[in-house]
């Protein structure tokens, strides 16, 4: 895709001169010479790119006075890279690398700038090395999405993807995914994945991976180590644990939440502590209470989803007839974020009372995030017990809205919803809230020493 | 030493980058240093990023090489995550943008229609997300030197790197509060062919900066790249320097070392001596007694001595390439940045530093080594020392070939060092995070608008319309308080000459005094001057008011308390009146002679009341009054 459009296109066309020639540009008494590159979408459309002798690329705006001149036609990219001969190795784990649209590693052409993405584990040994050292790696594209695009449909995907390779003898799989909705797919594989034997690592970055700075070969390395070495048989987010490049945290799929928009530790396990740590390849866990892995099983995928669930943060004086639409668009199951221990307005009530009539079932989850629901304290949490709204414990309201999503087709009847909801599933619930967890300070507070 | 540097075939260019005086270049954080220790420090490591066809950038491996990781400095108030590059940059300072274009304009140069941000690879630590970006502005443009004209290249816009603090076994400390301070870069052609000239261009484009009124002054905030090339030698590039009085000498001893290594390269050749083969091998034994303190507390600390056979090169390493740096100390260099060794011996400076005779012949028999052939050998821990002699093997390859391009940092006394290979010439892409940025005409005729002076008509116009000395025009010219001199002159009506002579000096005398002259404000000097204008005050006055004023005193205030009202007419003749009577025997005795010294009575007791040209005025009257009155 060149970007060029209208008249400049046309141009371009006429001087026979396509993206990647070496061009002559002369204007207002100015020569310049470069390779003519693609334009971003958003650019003005009047200009062409060059990228010059020095690297630099540059804009320069056409016009009746500018004379463009094609030098040489440009070489097609060699895209190719060493081949580089891969045995297995038996005495390493196999691990496959599901790739879901994210780059997982990639590496820049300098000639046009552009970036390309490793997809071949020839392409991923070449970028990161020390994988090789880990674990034999076969690359498998379940889709092609960014993570904001991904939908229940997806998650069923992957999770099909997943159970194959485990059922053919993967000591572990390692899922490659955006970090925008890695909660909502950590937590749907969560539920789905059923008699689960092995790890299952959902990993992202933050930084592209086309960045020397890139937080992608740290996360790599430790979901390898987690899906090859570890005896975790759960759905877990392996990503950084600190602003430096240090260590990742290994979190459970069901207690994960993005909580900063930009920084690499991004990830938070929350009302609850991570499951381990990875440093390089030496793996520490923090609890017992993680379901063991075993050398055979046969996964299960349990992929039946109720897409037509919404998500709803309250907000003072929140109309009912917010939810009257939601009923008359036809979902099927409301969970809210209320305020506190977990409550809405007086002004909600009414839409509540319709919907809990019509049977679709309404789950309460705090906007707080950290901490538990409890509708008992005050009387707006009786009055909405009475109106049959089911609490959801400690559960993330994210991880709460994919958990009905899932409840809703294997729940027979409200009663049971509600049980279900209520139950824990994937570690989604925790039966007491430990008194070290409410926002752990991310940074290493310590004297530069 | 005098060359030659035409026959030489000698070309010198040159990069200046000047800190601009506003927020960082991508983020809101103060452009400002910090000198109290960081309360936070962050660890991080950068990866070589694959370039097409599995290549990694020269020098990226070569630090990816070098292995360590690097602490970053922080304060929270001051640095935040963009810095940290935990957040994406903001758009473009556009103050920043602004002063560029207008250097470029003011050098002539054209600025481009579309700016684009771009990525360019640097993993040596000093960039958190291991690129610096900059943007090219404009291009083309001309400096003048004693008549002659030379070629700038390019304008660029970029960020500050961070600044190295020190650098440890696995850590190189770095402190952010420089990242991302807006530079304007530079560069000129490889146009110099003399080491003179360059050093006066750059000057020149110095205060061309400061003429702008928006570059940061004082140590560290311009410095100047330096490339330097002779026929049959190789370009090198010359970081950090920040004296210009030091270019001249740089370029000599770069010229000197550049025709010393082609002369190792002409006598390996004569000699026979041909590609190094890298044979490492274990010399700790030859050690075991040895008087050398280096050698035998690496051993104690369970390192080993290993060493390398130079064929032919015996002697060469000594050889000096500029003043007190030979051959081996360019090896040393290398052995030291990629092994991270402490330093190295080579068999020509020996026996010395405790190293005796019989080690030397042992080591000899070590490596098989015959007459003629240089041993060079590193105690340290073993990967260390193989690393190290690696790196020497290659820089003694080199030298087969010549001289090899590099990046070298200039010292104090004019001399460099190697500091990493010269990068690859495209190291760079597309900053994606930034959209690229039209340049409209609208904005350029803003700019264009409020163009400030070049200082050689501003040095003209203060001399004409002022009536300033030359020297003084000169020093007002590059002044950061230009703006504030005219503005007095103007609302005054005093002296120009004497307002000059006040901000240029006798505020930085008193500064130098420990006056707190930074708390002098603006209407203080208009006031003072207004009072010197309206003869209210002498000008010999001044300094004493100004130090009263800097602690927190009115002007008035100032004047009273010092009794500093000047004289009154009257009071003035009854004075002189007073001195000359009392001194009645010196006038008899030295005639008109007199005058100087009881001018400089008269004044002491004046105390600074007086203007000395009324005073001078009466007391010839007086005398002439003394003369008549005087027996014939």
């Amino acid at each position: 895709m060149s970007g060029y459009k209208g008249k400049v296109q046309k141009l371009l066309g006429s001087a026979s001169i396509e993206v990647g020639d070496r061009v002559r540009v002369e204007k207002a008494g100015s020569v310049y010479e470069g390779v003519l590159m693609p334009r971003t979408e958003l650019g003005d459309p009047n200009h062409i790119v060059l990228k010059l002798a020095s690297g630099y690329n540059i804009g320069i705006k056409l016009g009746r006075e500018v004379k463009l001149v094609g030098l040489e036609k440009g070489k097609p990219p060699r895209l190719g890279i060493p081949p580089l001969e891969i045995k297995r190795d038996p005495s390493k784990p196999d691990v496959s690398i599901i790739g879901t649209g994210g780059t997982i590693a990639s590496r820049v052409d300098y000639r046009t700038g552009a970036v390309y993405p490793a997809f071949t584990p020839e392409e991923i040994y070449s970028a990161v090395p020390e994988l090789a050292d880990l674990a034999n790696i076969r690359v498998i594209e379940a889709c092609n999405v960014f993570s904001e695009h991904m939908t229940p449909e997806l998650w069923v995907k992957i999770g099909k993807a997943i159970a194959k390779e485990l059922d053919a003898g993967a000591s572990g799989v390692v899922v490659a995914h955006g970090t925008d909705t890695m909660g909502y797919t950590a937590a749907a594989l969560s539920f789905m994945l059923k008699d689960l034997f092995r790890p299952v690592v959902l990993v992202g970055s933050q930084r592209s991976s086309d960045r020397p700075s890139s937080d992608a070969a740290l996360n790599l390395i430790g979901a390898v180590t987690v899906a090859g070495k570890s005896d975790i048989a759960e759905v877990c987010v392996v990503m950084h644990g600190s602003t430096e490049d240090d260590f990742c945290l290994i979190h459970r799929g069901t207690k994960i939440r993005k909580c900063h928009t930009s920084r690499r530790d991004t990830f938070q396990t929350i009302n609850d502590i991570p499951l381990g740590m990875v440093r390089g390849t030496e793996l520490k866990l923090f609890r017992k209470d993680y379901n063991r892995a075993s050398l055979e099983g046969e996964v299960k995928v349990d992929g039946k989803f109720e897409p037509r669930v919404a998500l709803l943060k309250v907000t003072p004086g929140m109309h009912s007839s917010v939810i009257e639409g939601m009923l008359r668009a036809g979902d099927k199951g409301i969970v809210l974020e209320g305020t506190g221990l977990g409550h809405v307005p007086e002004s909600l009530f009414d839409g509540i009372k319709r919907a809990v009539k019509r049977g679709v079932p309404v789950v309460m989850t705090s906007q707080c995030l950290w901490g538990r629901i409890d509708m008992k304290v005050y009387s707006t949490g009786r009055d909405l017990l009475q109106l049959g709204v089911i609490p959801g414990e400690d559960m993330l309201p994210e991880t709460a809205y994919v958990k009905l999503m899932w409840v809703l087709p294997h729940a027979k009847g409200g009663e049971e919803v509600s049980k279900m909801m209520r139950t824990n599933l994937a570690g989604e619930i925790t039966p007491r809230t430990r008194p070290d967890i409410f926002l752990k300070p991310v940074f290493s507070l310590k004297p530069s020493d | 030493m005098e060359f030659n540097y035409g026959k030489l075939g000698l070309r010198v260019g040159f990069e200046i980058h000047q800190e601009l005086d506003t927020h960082k270049l991508f983020c809101n954080c103060p452009s400002g240093l910090r000198d109290e220790e960081p309360r936070l420090g962050v660890k991080r490591r950068l990866r070589p990023t694959q370039s097409e066809l599995g290549e990694v950038d020269r020098a990226a491996l070569a630090e990816a090489l070098k292995g360590k990781g690097f602490r970053y400095q922080l304060y929270p108030d001051s640095v935040c995550l963009v810095e940290l590059d935990e957040e994406p940059p903001h758009p473009v300072n556009e103050e920043a943008l602004d002063i560029t274009l207008e250097a470029a304009l003011l050098l002539g140069a054209r600025p481009i229609d579309e700016v684009h941000t771009m990525r360019k690879i640097v993993i040596d630590g000093s960039n958190t997300c291991g690129f610096q970006r900059t943007l090219l502005i404009a291009t083309g443009g001309r400096v003048k030197v004693d008549g002659k004209s030379f070629h700038i290249q390019t304008i660029c816009l970029e960020e500050d790197a961070a600044r190295k603090m020190g650098e440890g076994a696995e850590l190189i400390d770095y402190r952010l509060d420089r990242l991302g301070i807006p530079l304007v870069e530079i560069a000129t052609g490889p146009d110099f062919s003399d080491p003179y000239t360059p050093a006066k261009a750059a000057l020149y484009i110095g205060q061309l900066l400061r003429a702008t009124g928006k570059v940061k002054r004082g140590i560290g905030t311009i410095r100047q790249d330096i490339n330097i090339s002779i026929a049959g030698g190789a370009r090198q590039e010359i970081k950090g320097l920040q004296e210009l009085a030091l270019i001249s000498t740089l370029i000599e001893r770069e010229v000197q070392r550049q025709l010393a290594l082609l002369g190792i390269r002409d006598e390996i050749k004569w000699r026979g001596g041909g590609r190094i083969v890298k044979k490492i091998i274990d010399v700790t034994g030859v050690f075991s007694k040895t008087g050398s303190r280096v050698i035998s507390s690496a051993l104690r600390a369970g390192g080993t001595v290993l060493a390398i056979k130079l064929p032919k090169f015996a002697g060469l390493l000594g050889k000096e390439l500029q003043p007190a740096r030979r051959f081996g100390t360019e090896l040393a260099d290398c052995a030291k940045l990629y092994g991270g060794v402490g330093g190295l011996f080579h068999t020509d400076e020996l026996p010395a530093y405790g190293i005796s005779q019989e080690e030397v012949d042992g080591l000899k028999r070590a490596t098989s080594a015959v007459e003629g052939d240089a041993i060079v050998f590193v105690a340290d821990a073993k990967e260390k020392a193989e690393a190290a002699l690696s790196a020497v093997v290659g820089r003694a390859n080199q030298a087969l070939e010549g001289v090899p391009e590099e990046t070298r940092r200039a010292l104090p006394d004019g001399n460099t060092e190697f500091m990493r290979p010269l990068p690859g010439a495209g190291r760079m892409y597309p900053e994606t995070d930034i959209p690229p940025i039209a340049i409209t005409p609208l904005r350029l005729r803003q700019i264009k608008a409020r163009l400030p002076e070049v200082p050689e008509k501003r040095r003209a116009r203060l001399m004409e319309e002022y009536g300033l000395g030359k020297e003084l025009a000169e020093r007002m010219s590059l002044s950061e308080n230009l703006e504030l001199f005219e503005e007095l002159v103007r609302k005054s009506k005093a002296n120009p000459t004497l307002i000059a002579t006040t901000l240029e000096e006798t505020l930085v005398s008193l500064r130098r005094e420990d006056v707190r002259v930074e708390v002098i404000q603006k209407a203080a000097l208009e006031e003072l001057f207004a009072s010197v204008a309206k003869g209210k005050l002498v000008k010999e006055a001044v300094p004493e008011v100004l130090k009263e004023v800097a602690r927190g005193v009115s002007v008035r205030t100032a004047i009273e308390k010092l009794g500093l009202a000047v004289m009154g007419r009257a009071e003035l003749e009854k004075l002189v009146k007073e001195i000359v009577s009392s001194n009645r025997e010196l006038i008899e005795r030295r005639g008109r002679a007199a005058i100087a010294p009881l001018m400089g009575i008269l004044m002491e007791r004046a105390r600074g009341r007086a203007d000395g040209k009324l005073v001078h005025e009466l007391l010839e009257r007086e005398l002439r009054k003394f003369e008549k009155s005087k027996p014939r």
